[in-house]
């Protein structure tokens, strides 16, 4: 019964998104009452469908079998959490997931968008709830997550058991925030060329939409890469997978629209680029949603599939492209031009930034898509792997990390290079000297991994530059540097936190791909293998039961070349109800390096294949991603960028024409 | 004198079983980089995205021990990359090599570049003649807006 009264819910809030994108897109102009009515439609419609959600939730922990997809993912042995998390490890329950936050995100902007003008709300609710309706329809016409087997099985499948991990409960909710969170700036976007108002307020009430969506993304990547990193056993965390490129070029699009929408709320510029990136920003996470689920790739992501479903979202997202860009193309040119600014200016800065974060989104998209239209214009196959983009995306990576520093340095409209590049003088000589130290501490010699390292090394030390810049220090009292530093926006301190996060997140990539150390040998029990000045020494072999597994555990002594001992297990399990095997990795962190060891096949008698990697500054990676994420929450947080400015607001709250 | 020369081999064949086995390694450095080199340039075909270099799948330990047989015979880096094309099809290469039917892969990317720059360009010097002597233009926003942004702005202002 509560299954059929979720479904029913969820075709109650698809019609209830129907009416509200028609009555939106038929009545926006009269605002006022219309708008106060979508508003409700939003969040009812919010509602109904977390209650169809929670539905199916139920299904799952009382392993209600007579529901397919509990059948189809879960098994009674699982651990709890693995059954809840079992709901979105496939598509139709991700989808249902994707739906939530969708209109999660429509019922927040109703509830905080109290101050934006009425008419523009009536829009930005209108374009949600066609999008909501579209992906309901989606959802209940061809991945129906309700469907119900008669007679109902005794036992369900098991799910996947690499999904069978606390990541499938953080990655894919989060990575689902950024992508719909997107749909808002998309929403936006097209709100702002139907009634066109696109001016700087318009920037500063999607900023903090845009803002939020690419921290959680960021969030998002990371730990689906964490996650991969740790459960693969292969010990890489980014394999350049068509899946990841898919979250990676939202991404690429949502931090060039988050700087150009500082631009545009700023100095009234750069608006026709920043409709167009929020816009870009949406229509690749939908691309990204086409490639996992429609089949046309193999992946560690891919869902099954079948060609139906890969032939609605492709015409979702060709009238979501097409529809939007047609807009943008009749609409732009009515654009007026916004403030003017010299080629060296933050706003110049702010253009290159964009001109090279578009340019990556490209190479990342040619090379995903690219093998695709080959093989079906010419039947040629090829295929795109890590040394393509490491070549073509790295070359544009660095000349945007040469620039960061510089852009928080420059003044707005026109700035004086000669000036900013002695005011940096001091971080570039201290930047030279770390990365010397840093060079010669990894006993390294001058090669691409020390330019690398000294790319990273700048843009984090230029970050902090920026804000001893700006108090002073050194130049003042430092009674007088304090209270400056008081005095020091958020908006500052916000830009030095994801800019040295970046600089961090440089160093460890470039350290773990140039100084990582790998070594393959047969261990037997007692003996030890060597990497790195640790000592990696077998201890024992013994077996663990569990409910849902079985699993031949090895535990380890490492030896680190300090003295400390530690141990840890590596494992090579046996799922039981799906019969697939997994190795789980040992791992063992030393401030920001890791020692990580997998099980290989076992040989001889007592003798097993080990394979030991030592990845020096791994954790910089993550931890650099975190400070990204970090500095997105922490500026939503900045008051300024909070919608509700008091009272004086309200009177423009009613349309203005 | 002989006893010297059977030692000897003895010792050079000792790594070459070896190689078989996990460790897989050559025991010439340079040969060695080399084939981690040309490994980590082809994919496991049965895996998931991993190179051969990454893989622990059957499949990738053959291709391995495939291109050290081949450089331990004298072949040319090219000549084994060839030699697998032949054998697996372009697909195998993570790389796909620079030829007619991938220029538009190679190419695309510089060119989307070099048009933004020269867009970027040329819209701020027909921007700068459009409107001589003017440092900044304002959009016609409505009374009211610009009361709202002006309170906004007056805003950022206290705080900077």
């Amino acid at each position: 019964m509560p299954i059929e009264l979720g479904h029913f819910a969820l075709i109650l809030a698809g019609t209830i998104a129907l009416a509200q994108s028609a009555v939106g897109f038929f009545f926006w102009r009269i605002g006022g009452r219309i708008t106060s009515y979508l508003r409700q439609a939003a969040v009812l419609q919010f509602l109904l469908v977390l209650a169809s959600f929670a539905a199916l939730i139920q299904a799952f922990v009382l392993s209600d079998f007579s529901l397919k997809l509990a059948a189809d993912y879960s098994y009674t042995l699982q651990p709890l959490l693995y059954k809840i998390t079992a709901v979105w490890g496939n598509h139709e329950g991700s989808l249902l997931l994707w739906i939530v936050i969708m209109t999660g995100f429509g019922a927040a902007v109703a509830i905080s968008g109290k101050n934006l003008p009425s008419d523009l709300l009536a829009l930005v609710l209108a374009v949600q709830g066609a999008l909501g309706a579209a992906f309901i329809a989606f959802s209940l016409f061809t991945s129906n997550p309700f469907a119900r087997l008669f007679p109902s099985p005794l036992e369900g499948q098991d799910l996947n058991p690499i999904l069978q991990d606390i990541g499938l409960a953080i990655h894919p909710p989060l990575l689902y925030l950024g992508y719909v969170g997107l749909s808002i700036c998309f929403s936006f976007a097209v709100a702002a060329l139907i009634s066109g108002r696109i001016d700087a307020a318009w920037a500063r009430w999607v900023r903090p939409w845009a803002l939020g969506s690419w921290a959680f993304l960021t969030l998002g990547i990371a730990m689906g890469s964490y996650w991969a990193y740790y459960e693969l056993g292969w010990g890489g965390w980014w394999f350049w997978d068509p899946v990841e490129n898919a979250s990676l070029m939202p991404w690429l699009a949502a931090t060039a629209l988050l700087h150009s929408a500082i631009v545009m709320e700023k100095r009234n510029a750069l608006k026709v680029w920043t409709i167009f990136l929020a816009i870009l920003a949406f229509s690749l996470s939908l691309l990204g949603m086409f490639l996992v689920r429609s089949g046309i790739l193999t992946s560690v992501h891919s869902f099954a599939s079948d060609p139906t479903r890969g032939m609605v979202i492709l015409s979702m997202l060709m009238v979501v492209i097409g529809g939007a860009y047609g807009l943008f193309a009749w609409r732009a040119k009515s654009l007026r031009a916004g403030g003017l600014f010299a080629p060296i200016s933050r706003e110049g800065m702010l253009v290159v930034n964009n001109l090279f974060l578009a340019t990556a989104v490209i190479a990342v998209l040619v090379g995903t898509l690219y093998p695709l239209v080959l093989e079906a214009t010419n039947g040629v196959l090829i295929s795109v792997g890590a040394p393509f983009f490491d070549l073509t995306f790295g070359v544009l990576m660095a000349p945007l990390l040469i620039i960061i520093p510089f852009g928080p340095f420059m003044a707005w409209k026109r700035g004086d290079f000669v000036a900013v590049t002695q005011r940096m003088a001091g971080a570039a000589g201290f930047t030279v000297l770390i990365t010397i130290v840093l060079v010669m501490v990894s006993g390294g010699k001058i090669s691409l991994a020390s330019l690398g390292l000294l790319l990273g090394t700048w843009v984090g030390i230029g970050a902090i530059a920026e804000i001893v810049d700006r108090i002073k220090l050194g130049k003042v009292k430092f009674s007088q540097s304090w209270a400056h530093l008081k005095g020091v926006p958020r908006i500052a301190w916000t830009t030095m936190l994801a800019h040295f996060g970046v600089g961090i997140f440089v160093i460890g990539v470039v350290s773990v791909t140039a100084w990582e150390m790998e070594k393959v040998e047969e261990v037997a029990i007692g003996q030890t293998v060597e990497i790195a000045g640790y000592e990696v020494k077998m201890l024992d072999v013994s077996r663990r039961l569990e409910d849902n597994f079985v699993a031949e555990k090895v535990m380890f002594e490492v030896t680190s070349p300090w003295g400390w001992v530690t141990q840890t297990a590596s494992e090579k399990r046996v799922y039981t109800a799906s019969q697939i095997p997994t190795t789980e990795a040992g791992m063992l962190t030393y401030g920001f390096s890791q020692i990580y060891i997998t099980l290989g096949d076992l040989s001889e008698d007592g003798v097993r294949v080990v394979r030991v990697w030592y990845k020096p500054f791994i954790i910089l990676i993550w931890l650099g991603t975190l400070f990204m994420a970090g500095a997105g929450f922490l500026s939503l947080s900045d008051r300024r960028l909070r919608i509700g400015v008091p009272k004086s607001a309200r009177a423009v709250a009613e349309p203005a024409e | 004198m002989k006893w010297l020369l059977v030692i000897l081999a003895l010792f050079a064949m000792i790594p070459a079983t070896l190689a078989i086995e996990p460790g897989e390694v050559l025991d010439d450095p340079v040969l060695e980089a080399r084939a981690r080199a040309i490994s980590s340039e082809l994919r496991c075909l049965v895996c998931q995205n991993q190179s051969v270099d990454e893989s622990d799948s059957s499949f990738a330990k053959d291709i391995r021990l495939l291109v050290r047989e081949q450089l331990v015979m004298g072949q040319g880096d090219r000549q084994i990359i060839d030699f697998m094309v032949e054998r697996y099809g372009e697909f195998i290469l993570l790389r796909p090599f620079f030829a007619p039917h991938t220029y538009v892969l190679w190419f695309f990317t510089p060119f989307i570049l070099i048009v933004g720059i020269v867009a970027v360009f040329f819209r701020w010097k027909r921007r700068k003649s459009q409107l001589p002597g003017t440092d900044d233009v304002e959009t016609a926003l409505t009374r009211a807006e610009q009361k709202t942004l002006d309170s906004l702005l007056k805003d950022d202002g206290k705080k900077e």
